[in-house]
């Protein structure tokens, strides 16, 4: 859109990348004079929102500056030898599909660190908090930047023990053994994936994602895909999470902070999904079209198994906890880009790659609603907090209920809202797969998959009735309504959730091109 | 030392024709490329001697003449860069020679030299805490011979020498062990430790006799040579005698059956004893397995390479879950911990050296051993360092005397939570990563996909100890805690150790090059 020099641009990436590091050390260090702030913690909380502010105008430079024109072209390209000896080299860039991640990243982090800044979580000092959430930070948007599968990797670890320690020492109940599950479940699946990165690497002569994309799979051979494509898989499966590898999901979302979920579910989540595409689809085509009719079955089963456990938890008496049903949604949803990934076609991936954002902006928002209503009542236990009739947030908070109710209807997809796209076009992409695919198989995963569509709705209607609707007993106590903080960290969610919906051809505009020339192998 | 390989020497040309005149038979002797274990040697026995005449208040002198001795000695590595040289050769042959100091041998005398450098600064607190309980001259002198053993191993090629420098590395060990008077514990881990290595000495002493019976050269490059025209007839016996010499080196490195002495040794142990036995005894048994297998024995790569490969699955497996089982509030639960997790260590140090068996450049997957033995003895000893220091205050060393450290003193902590995760493979321990990522890479690289996840689990399964450690770190405090000036000596090993794990994590260029080039 504006016109930027292409080595600021490359400052620029690779700022965003080790920007919130630095940041991260200067947060352990004690404040310097002038910047000391009323008391030691606001004077950390807000050099968290300052480091995060900055990267989030630098990622949105970062767009402005992307030539929208070519958005399959890697842009902000920097490629330097780092570790010769196993081949690794420093190479960053961005083309239309890592870009509205980076953008979706360093938002949600910013909004976090801003809701923060009013409302700590309880637990020990916010030093450590703020350098864990940057480190998280640096590590999610090296994801998305980097094009070499080992600095990937490291990427993808580097987010483990923040994460870790978010949970285990800013949760709520169970917080250990939810911490505990989170780390050792996706290490595991990583240190396989890793194996599978070493063996494309070892057998195709090099690490760096773009030539081999180039390549398409050509000096692979199918055993070694097929192999490379099981344990690589294995290891983004469980980050993503699919069904039945989502078992660490829910108690992870249950136990963590308010800005811990936030980021779990907004931003996390998408690594696994983000390297399915960046990977597997252009890497091991081959191996992957072995694999995809499995692929779209287990997210299918993800699909209908998450909007099951979201209506059981919904029922009356069962003692269901919010934060629980929104990561058991969210293996629902996620249901759905991996099914529109394993289409293999233009459509499906486009579609996966919104319902991605629209997932973050979405269950970000969620999270963050939950939060703010566990902070009011003390609780997120929908038997607790209905009661009989139901917790009638419309008539105690008006705005809190309308928000809730917004976000609701929005995951479940409602057209006009972000929901609606990518769901769709998933679900489109599976109506007429990829040519050697299956295509009855795909129409039988399409039409559970649009069930499926019809028991989201049904679970989030429950919820919206059962907490934002219900009668206001006469002496029951006013909550709280929406805070200036929450509204101006909620208020980019909402807006963007209706942008992207209404207008889904911004974002579909950058994914499709890159798309398109990533199944199809080619240069860039 | 060098005393020493020159009377290897006479035992292992005897072996040969005698060809040589008299005229021949005095070799001339490469001083220089003895000099790094000769320093450390030499040291050794001025110390001895000095200690009768020094007086009780200078003897901490000793202790620093120790440490000279072996910078002077690490720092003797420099001039012999500039390319390999080999002395004690055969006379008429210069190529089989029983000394050579190529880079491997530089690398692995390096990390000796280093580790007893940092083992030596820990000791100076250790013998200054213990009060005149230990007998300083001869722990110096023990430490001092043990680590010219040491050093002299990776550079010998002969097998006569590779036992002599085994040995040498060993025998003082035993003694440092059982060096607290007194104490039943320490006494009883000497006498274990001892017992079970001479065993193990004496079977691989056995094994080349018979490599030697059927080969009649005691020099591993021509071992290598010869041992694939052995007569049909004594097949059998080049077998055993391959299997056989294993054995011993598998029980330096603390390999699974071997590994059993390992946390009762450690926890009997001076603690800076058992830094430099979990580093320098580890290193040692590694080189000598890389020298037979690789060098001596490469044609026997269809024995030699399953059988490290199912010694290296259990030993990572068994090291860990032990690891695993250690109960945090037991006394000396952090040594024991630290024990069993080397044992485990040990397991991903010869994944590489079984996968050189099946690739097709053996010397890159012995890089990777060299590579990933440098990242786990600098972390390693930084581990041992803060276990040093904690041990000053809490002297039952239990894991959960670490709770709350991070208040107390937070450069140790910090520093103990980094080489935590570099000896787990978590960012941001970078170098620990990559030196896994390595090692994996040697294994895929060989074929070897189902040592490959044997690993991967054992990745995970340690991540579940080290974690829980350092989790504990950043707890607050039981009770009031006590500040503590840190002594100097082992503010230096901290500082070296965490100096060197930031520089590896930023540019692991610098040990994961020996992948890359050769090294004999």
């Amino acid at each position: 859109m504006i016109d930027i020099n292409e080595s600021v641009m490359q400052f620029l990436l690779a700022f965003v990348v080790v920007g919130p590091l630095l940041g991260a050390v200067t947060a352990l260090l004690p404040a310097p004079p002038g910047l000391k702030g009323k008391s030691p913690e606001q004077a950390v909380l807000r050099h968290g929102v300052t480091v995060t502010g900055v990267i989030l105008i630098a990622a949105i430079v970062l767009a402005l500056g992307f030539d929208h024109d070519h958005p399959s072209k890697m842009q902000a390209t920097t490629d330097i030898s780092w570790i010769p000896a196993l081949d690794v080299r420093i190479h960053l860039g961005i083309d239309g599909i890592s870009l509205p991640l980076l953008v979706l990243t360093a938002l949600l982090t910013f909004l976090c660190a801003l809701y923060s800044y009013f409302k700590m979580p309880s637990g020990p000092t916010p030093k450590a908090f703020v350098a864990l959430l940057l480190v998280l930070e640096s590590g999610t948007l090296a994801t998305f930047a980097v094009l070499d599968l080992l600095l990937f990797f490291l990427a993808f670890e580097t987010v483990l023990i923040p994460m870790y320690f978010l949970i285990a020492r800013w949760g709520g109940a169970d917080r250990q053994a939810a911490a505990w599950r989170f780390i050792l479940y996706t290490l595991l699946g990583s240190v396989v994936m890793l194996l599978g990165l070493l063996l494309i690497g070892i057998k195709a002569g090099t690490f760096d994602m773009v030539a081999l994309a180039t390549d398409n799979g050509r000096s692979l051979t199918a055993s070694v895909q097929v192999i490379a494509v099981l344990a690589i898989g294995t290891g983004l499966a469980v980050k993503t999470p699919m069904w039945p590898l989502h078992s660490w999901l829910p108690d992870a979302h249950t136990a963590a902070p308010t800005v811990g979920s936030v980021l779990l579910a907004g931003v996390l989540l998408k690594m696994g999904t983000y390297g399915f595409v960046r990977i597997l689809l252009p890497i091991a085509p081959e191996g992957f079209r072995d694999f995809a009719p499995y692929l779209a079955a287990l997210a299918v089963v993800g699909i209908i198994y998450g909007s099951l456990a979201c209506l059981a938890l919904a029922k009356q008496g069962a003692k269901g906890d919010l934060k629980r049903l929104i990561a058991y949604s969210s293996v629902g949803h996620m249901g759905f880009v991996l099914l529109g990934i394993a289409t293999m076609t233009p459509t499906g991936v486009n579609g996966a790659l919104f319902a991605n954002i629209a997932h973050g902006l979405i269950t970000g928002l969620l999270f963050f609603l939950v939060g703010a209503l566990k902070d009011r009542t003390g609780t997120t236990d929908l038997d607790t907090l209905a009661e009989e009739t139901g917790a009638a947030l419309y008539g105690k908070a008006p705005r809190l209920g309308g928000l809730l109710a917004f976000a609701a209807v929005a995951s479940l997809g409602l057209p006009g809202l972000a929901g609606f796209w990518g769901e769709m076009l998933a679900l489109f992409g599976a109506f007429k797969p990829a040519d050697d695919l299956s295509r009855p198989a795909f129409l039988t995963f399409m039409a559970i998959g649009a069930f499926g569509t019809l028991l989201t709705a049904a679970y989030m209607l429950v919820v919206v009735r059962r907490v934002c609707m219900g009668a206001v007993p006469q002496d029951a106590p006013r909550l709280a309504d929406v805070h200036t903080y929450e509204f101006a960290a909620w208020t980019p969610l909402v807006a963007l959730t209706v942008v992207a919906g209404l207008w889904p051809k911004a974002l579909l505009g950058l994914t499709d091109p890159a798309v398109q020339q990533l199944l199809a192998g080619g240069n860039r | 030392m060098s005393t020493l390989a020159a009377m290897a020497q006479p035992l292992a040309s005897s072996a040969q024709p005698l060809t040589a005149t008299a005229a021949n038979l005095v070799q001339s002797v490469d001083w220089l490329a003895i000099a790094p274990p000769t320093v450390v040697a030499v040291v050794g026995l001025v110390v001895l001697v000095a200690d009768l005449f020094v007086g009780e208040q200078r003897k901490a002198l000793l202790g620093w003449v120790s440490v000279a001795g072996l910078a002077a000695a690490a720092l003797l590595l420099l001039p012999l860069l500039d390319g390999d040289r080999s002395t004690f050769c055969l006379t008429g042959d210069d190529a089989v020679c029983s000394y050579t100091a190529d880079r491997f041998t530089l690398v692995i005398q390096f990390l000796v030299l280093g580790g007893a450098l940092l083992a030596a600064l820990l000791s100076v607190t250790a013998l200054k805490d213990a009060d005149k309980r230990l007998p300083e001259g001869e722990y110096w002198f023990l430490l001092l011979s043990s680590a010219a053993g040491a050093a002299l191993l990776p550079a010998s090629r002969d097998l006569a020498t590779l036992i002599v420098a085994l040995e040498v590395a060993s025998l003082p060990a035993f003694a440092l062990v059982g060096i607290r008077p007194g104490d039943r514990k320490s006494s009883e881990a000497a006498l274990k430790f001892f017992l079970s290595s001479v065993t193990a000495t004496a079977v691989s002493l056995m094994g080349i006799s018979f490599v030697y019976a059927s080969t009649g050269t005691l020099y591993l490059t021509q071992v290598a040579d010869r041992i694939q025209h052995v007569d049909g007839q004594l097949h059998t016996l080049a077998q055993t005698g391959v299997v056989l010499t294993l054995v011993g080196f598998a029980f330096k490195t603390a390999a699974v059956p071997f590994h059993f002495w390992v946390p009762d040794t450690y926890v009997g142990a001076p603690l800076p004893i058992a830094a430099y036995l979990s580093v320098v005894g580890k290193a040692v048994g590694f080189s000598g397995l890389i020298l037979i297998t690789v060098v001596a024995l490469p044609s026997y790569a269809d024995v030699w390479g399953p059988a490290l490969a199912a010694l290296a699955a259990l030993t990572m497996t068994v090291g860990n879950v032990g690891a695993l089982r250690q109960q945090a509030t037991r006394a000396y639960s952090a040594v024991r911990l630290l024990a069993w997790s080397s044992v485990g260590q040990a397991g991903y140090l010869l994944v590489p050296i079984a996968a050189a068996a099946y690739s097709d450049d053996a010397e890159r997957s012995v890089g990777s051993t060299v590579a990933y033995a440098l990242m786990y003895a600098a972390v390693n000893l930084g581990a041992f360092a803060v276990a040093a220091l904690v041990g000053r205050t809490r002297t039952a060393n239990r894991i959960t005397d670490y709770r709350g450290l991070y208040a107390t003193n937070p450069f140790a902590a910090l520093l103990l939570a980094f080489f935590l995760l570099c000896l787990a493979g978590l960012p941001p321990g970078i170098i620990g990563l990559f030196a896994k990522v390595t090692v994996f890479s040697a294994a895929v690289d060989a074929g070897l996909g189902w040592l490959a996840v044997v690993m991967a689990v054992n990745v995970v399964i340690a991540l579940f100890y080290y974690l829980q450690w350092t989790t504990l770190l950043f707890r607050a405090p039981e009770g009031e805690p006590a500040a503590h000036r840190v002594p100097a000596p082992v503010t230096a090993a901290l500082v070296l150790t965490g100096v060197l794990g930031l520089a590896l994590s930023g540019a692991p260029q610098l040990v994961l090059r020996f992948t890359d080039t050769g090294l004999f």
